[in-house]
Formats: C-alpha cells, sequence, structure tokens
C-alpha cells in the first residue's frame, strides 16, 4: 500500500452514508415454521432425533446424521443457562434497548440449548440459573414473539 | 499427486482504516510486488483466484472490479470465492492438481473499517433463529469462551498471556497493525468489552489484503530456490447452528489435521487464524500440538485481522520462514464462519 494510504487525513476523503440490504425472503417450513407458531401461542415445541434426543430449537435434519426428523414435541418455558456473555454495548436491531446477557439456555425437555437473550443485572449473571420465557403480548409467529428470558425469582 | 508450493508472497501494511484508497488500490501493489518476486511474468499465470466479501465492499460481484488489479486482457481463466484467501489457494491448488494448471495466481483483500463489522458479521449465522436476534460476532466469541474457561480449556490469565505474547512478538513483523502490549498483570486490570472477554482478547479491526503464487513441481524449483512445499491441505465444517456444537472443542479442525498430515513429522511453527485469544488453546488441542510449538511468530490475527486475507497471511508467515531456511516444516490454519466453524489445515515443508 503507498505511503501516503495512511497518513492522507480524513478531511480529504469525500464520504457519503451507504445503507447495504438484502430484503430476502424466506418460507419456514414445516419444522421452523411449527415452532414460530408455537411461539405466537407463547410455548415452545423441539424435535426427536433417532436417539430420542430432543433438539430446541428445532431443525429438519440432524446436524450429525442429516438424517430427516419430523417427531415434534413439547418443551418448557423454563430452562437453565449453559453459558453467557455480557452484552454491555447495545447494537441496532438486538432484542433489548439496555445491557443484558446473550446466553445458550437449556429448555426443560430439551437436550440442547438454544441461544437467546436474558433481562437481568450484570450481577445477577451465573451459569445454571434458571430463566424462563417474557412473550410480547401480541404476537405475530416471529422469533420476535418471544422477547427475551428473564430470572427465576 | 503433483508437488505444488508456494513460491512468492507479498502483503499490505496493515492498517485499521486504509481511509484514502479503495479496494483496487489496496491490493495492486501487493500483486505487483508477487508477480515480480515470482519471476513469472504478468501474463503467464495458467489461473487467477481471488478471495474477498460483498458484505464488506458494500455491493454485489465487488470483486470484478478489483480484476482491474491483475490485467484481465487477454483473457485470463480466473475465479472467486466469498471466503478467505486460503480458499481462493486451496482452489488454485485444486486446479493445479487436476492439470489445469501449473502457475497461480492467489489473492484476497479485505476493508472492514467503513462498516460496524462485528455487527456486519451478524448475517453469518443461521437466518431463522439467530441472526433476528443480531448477535456481533464479539458477543459470539464471548459465549464460546465462557464456555471453554468453564470447561478448564483456558483461563482469562492464559487468554491475556496470549494476547501478550501474540503482540509482542509482532514487534518483529513488519505488516502488522499492533505491535506492543502491556504486561498481563496490566490487561487484567482492563474493564471487560464483553463479559469474559476484555479488548485485548479480540482481533483489531484491519485493512489490508495478500497475494501468493503457487507453481508445481520443477516449475516452483526452478523459480524458486526453496520452495514452501504444500504436503497436506484439508477443510472441514462443523455445524452451521451454535447451538448444536460443542464450542469447546473443534471436531473440523481434528479431521482436516489428519487428513493433511499434522501428525506425520515434527511440526516447528504453527500460524493460527485465532481471532480471539481463547481460540488458540482450542486449536492447539485440536491439532494435538506440543508445547514446544511456537504458535503466531507473526503475532497472528492478534496482531493484524484483515477480513478475507487473515488466514491466507497465515500460509505466507510459514511459507515465508520456509523459504527464508528458518524451519523446514510448519502447519497454517484458516478459519471462517462464526467459533472457529470452518477450518482449513495446510502442512508445509521445505526441502534439505
Amino acid at each position: 500500500m503507498p505511503e501516503d494510504a495512511t497518513t492522507m487525513g480524513d478531511e480529504d476523503v469525500l464520504r457519503a452514508p451507504l445503507v447495504l440490504e438484502y430484503p430476502f425472503k424466506r418460507t419456514t417450513g414445516p419444522v421452523i415454521g411449527a415452532f414460530l407458531t408455537a411461539l405466537r401461542e407463547g410455548r415452545f415445541i423441539g424435535i426427536e432425533d433417532d436417539n430420542g434426543k430432543v433438539l430446541c430449537p428445532p431443525v429438519e435434519y440432524d446436524p450429525a446424521s442429516g438424517a430427516s426428523l419430523t417427531k415434534l414435541v413439547p418443551v418448557g418455558s423454563e430452562g437453565e443457562v449453559l453459558s453467557w456473555s455480557w452484552n454491555q454495548s447495545v447494537r441496532d436491531g438486538q432484542p433489548l434497548d439496555h445491557p443484558f446477557a446473550w446466553v445458550m439456555v437449556q429448555l426443560d425437555g430439551a437436550d440442547t440449548p438454544m441461544m437467546h437473550v436474558v433481562d437481568a443485572p450484570h450481577e445477577a449473571m451465573a451459569t445454571g440459573m434458571r430463566v424462563r420465557a417474557r412473550f410480547a403480548s401480541e404476537r405475530i409467529g416471529s422469533m420476535d414473539d418471544l422477547l427475551c428470558f428473564e430470572p427465576v425469582s | 499427486m503433483r508437488d505444488v508450493a508456494i513460491i512468492a508472497t507479498a502483503q499490505t501494511k496493515h492498517v485499521r482504516a486504509a481511509t484514502a484508497t479503495n479496494e483496487v488500490e489496496m491490493i495492486q501493489p501487493v500483486i505487483q510486488e508477487v508477480i515480480e518476486r515470482s519471476g513469472v511474468d504478468r501474463h503467464g499465470f495458467d489461473f487467477t483466484c481471488s478471495g474477498s466479501s460483498d458484505y464488506l465492499a458494500g455491493q454485489p460481484f465487488s470483486f470484478v472490479m478489483t480484476l482491474d488489479a491483475v490485467a484481465a486482457w487477454p483473457p485470463i481463466s480466473e475465479s472467486h470465492v466469498e471466503m478467505d484467501g486460503a480458499w481462493a489457494l486451496y482452489e488454485a491448488w485444486v486446479k493445479i492438481q487436476t492439470g489445469h494448471a501449473d502457475t497461480a495466481l492467489v489473492y484476497s483483500y479485505g476493508k472492514s473499517s467503513p462498516g460496524d463489522l462485528p455487527r456486519v458479521l451478524s448475517r453469518m449465522t443461521d437466518p431463522y433463529y439467530e441472526a433476528p436476534l443480531w448477535p456481533s460476532s464479539v458477543d459470539i466469541a464471548a459465549l464460546q469462551a465462557r464456555a471453554a474457561i468453564q470447561a478448564g480449556v483456558t483461563s482469562e490469565q492464559a487468554m491475556a498471556d496470549i494476547a501478550y505474547r501474540s503482540r509482542t512478538s509482532a514487534a518483529a513483523n513488519p505488516f502488522a497493525q499492533l505491535t506492543s502490549s502491556a504486561q498481563p498483570s496490566a490487561l487484567m486490570d482492563e474493564e471487560y468489552l464483553a463479559d469474559p472477554l476484555r479488548r485485548h482478547d479480540c482481533a483489531p479491526i484491519t485493512d489490508g489484503g495478500v497475494a501468493i503464487v503457487l507453481a508445481a513441481g520443477d516449475k516452483a524449483r526452478s523459480l524458486c530456490s526453496r520452495p514452501a512445499w504444500i504436503r497436506g491441505i484439508d477443510h472441514r465444517a462443523d455445524g452451521h447452528h451454535l447451538n448444536f456444537r460443542d464450542l469447546t472443542t473443534s471436531p473440523s479442525v481434528s479431521i482436516a489435521a489428519e487428513k493433511a498430515g499434522v501428525a506425520n513429522g515434527p511440526i516447528e511453527i504453527a500460524e493460527l487464524h485465532t481471532c480471539f485469544t481463547h481460540h488458540e488453546p482450542i486449536l492447539r488441542s485440536a491439532l494435538g500440538l506440543g508445547d514446544d510449538v511456537e504458535v503466531n511468530p507473526s503475532g497472528g490475527p492478534l496482531a493484524a485481522n484483515p477480513m478475507m486475507a487473515a488466514g491466507l497471511i497465515r500460509m505466507v508467515e510459514v511459507a515465508n520462514r520456509i523459504h527464508s531456511g528458518e524451519v523446514s516444516r510448519g502447519v497454517a490454519h484458516a478459519t471462517g464462519g462464526h467459533a472457529l466453524q470452518h477450518n482449513l489445515i495446510a502442512v508445509l515443508e521445505g526441502e534439505g
């Protein structure tokens, strides 16, 4: 790179905003669609693999073997935090407008965790803590229906 | 299998923001430099392959612009991957293996500075369950780091030690962006960026690029006094969904390392694509590296992390040390996706 590439002052560079969007639409299909429909009803479902292990959120294919999965089963709305990190600076689009925790939460009746967020103070966060889902009051069958998780007191 | 070697390399001086140059202007001098070093005529390459990302460039088919930097007239045989340049090298290696080329020019580049990189990278997640939450690359890495700490794979102290070692090693690397570090004890006093990660645990945001020339057999020997032979190369991916993976291990690295023959001889150095400090112990373990193996003598991505190039640069750093005679056998690793999802392993050797 030429020497002046790093030394040229910012004031010499013309700037303009660029909003980049890839507005794809997807159909959700029989498994993901069923999960989103359950969210609209304020509940969770998972899917059983060939060994009877319950994956939640459900996927159409076994992540290890690739086998088709079809057996949807109910899963609880409370669960346990397996891993967490703290999100101090909230970015556009994230579920909450104030600092929160990212978590891997394993819902009761599931054998895998799901990634979501917990609305709690930083000092309240701990692996092994119990959390419950907080749903939106008006639900439309999208991931936005699940607002976050909150500590079970 | 045909013998294929890296015979020449070049890279940019990596910077936080190459504000005054576009991608073509940034990579063209590097391509010029590597062509001159290789001794191959500008129009003599049988194949050209590049790696870059439209998500960083902000426009579709952005790599077409960069072909201006290689002079694509008269027409050339050319390809592109929307991946790190290490995978462009892999495609070129396959092209040579199939007998369709004896020489190849490979380059990759990225300018991450114009946007909010951690947010842009949230678009790599599963589009149904994860992407709607907009988890940044740092958020996801922090979840992985917590899991690794809980599993006893590493500790915040060990991670600070890795940051210190990497950035002080980079003092000898003229292309690095970060070339110094406070002592680990002082690093541990810093505030969390994303608990359990502190700023020093994260690779910097970097603009830069890299280029290499591959040649086969006697062609490589005639152009380079000590070619860096690619003795094994393989890439494997773990599942896309973060929640179905054990983030404290990397099965795909272990498979690729076995296929590439990492254990078939002593490893002197390893250049690992560690975008976060906790990646190093996970990779060391998955690769089966002993404590005597020097990791990231260049400083690694923790000292300079140009997206789309940082993986190919790992191969360059091993190859350079083979070219100079400093080492005889090393391993290079490149990664793509979140939390070490997709991994490429190459074993490079010098002769004599």
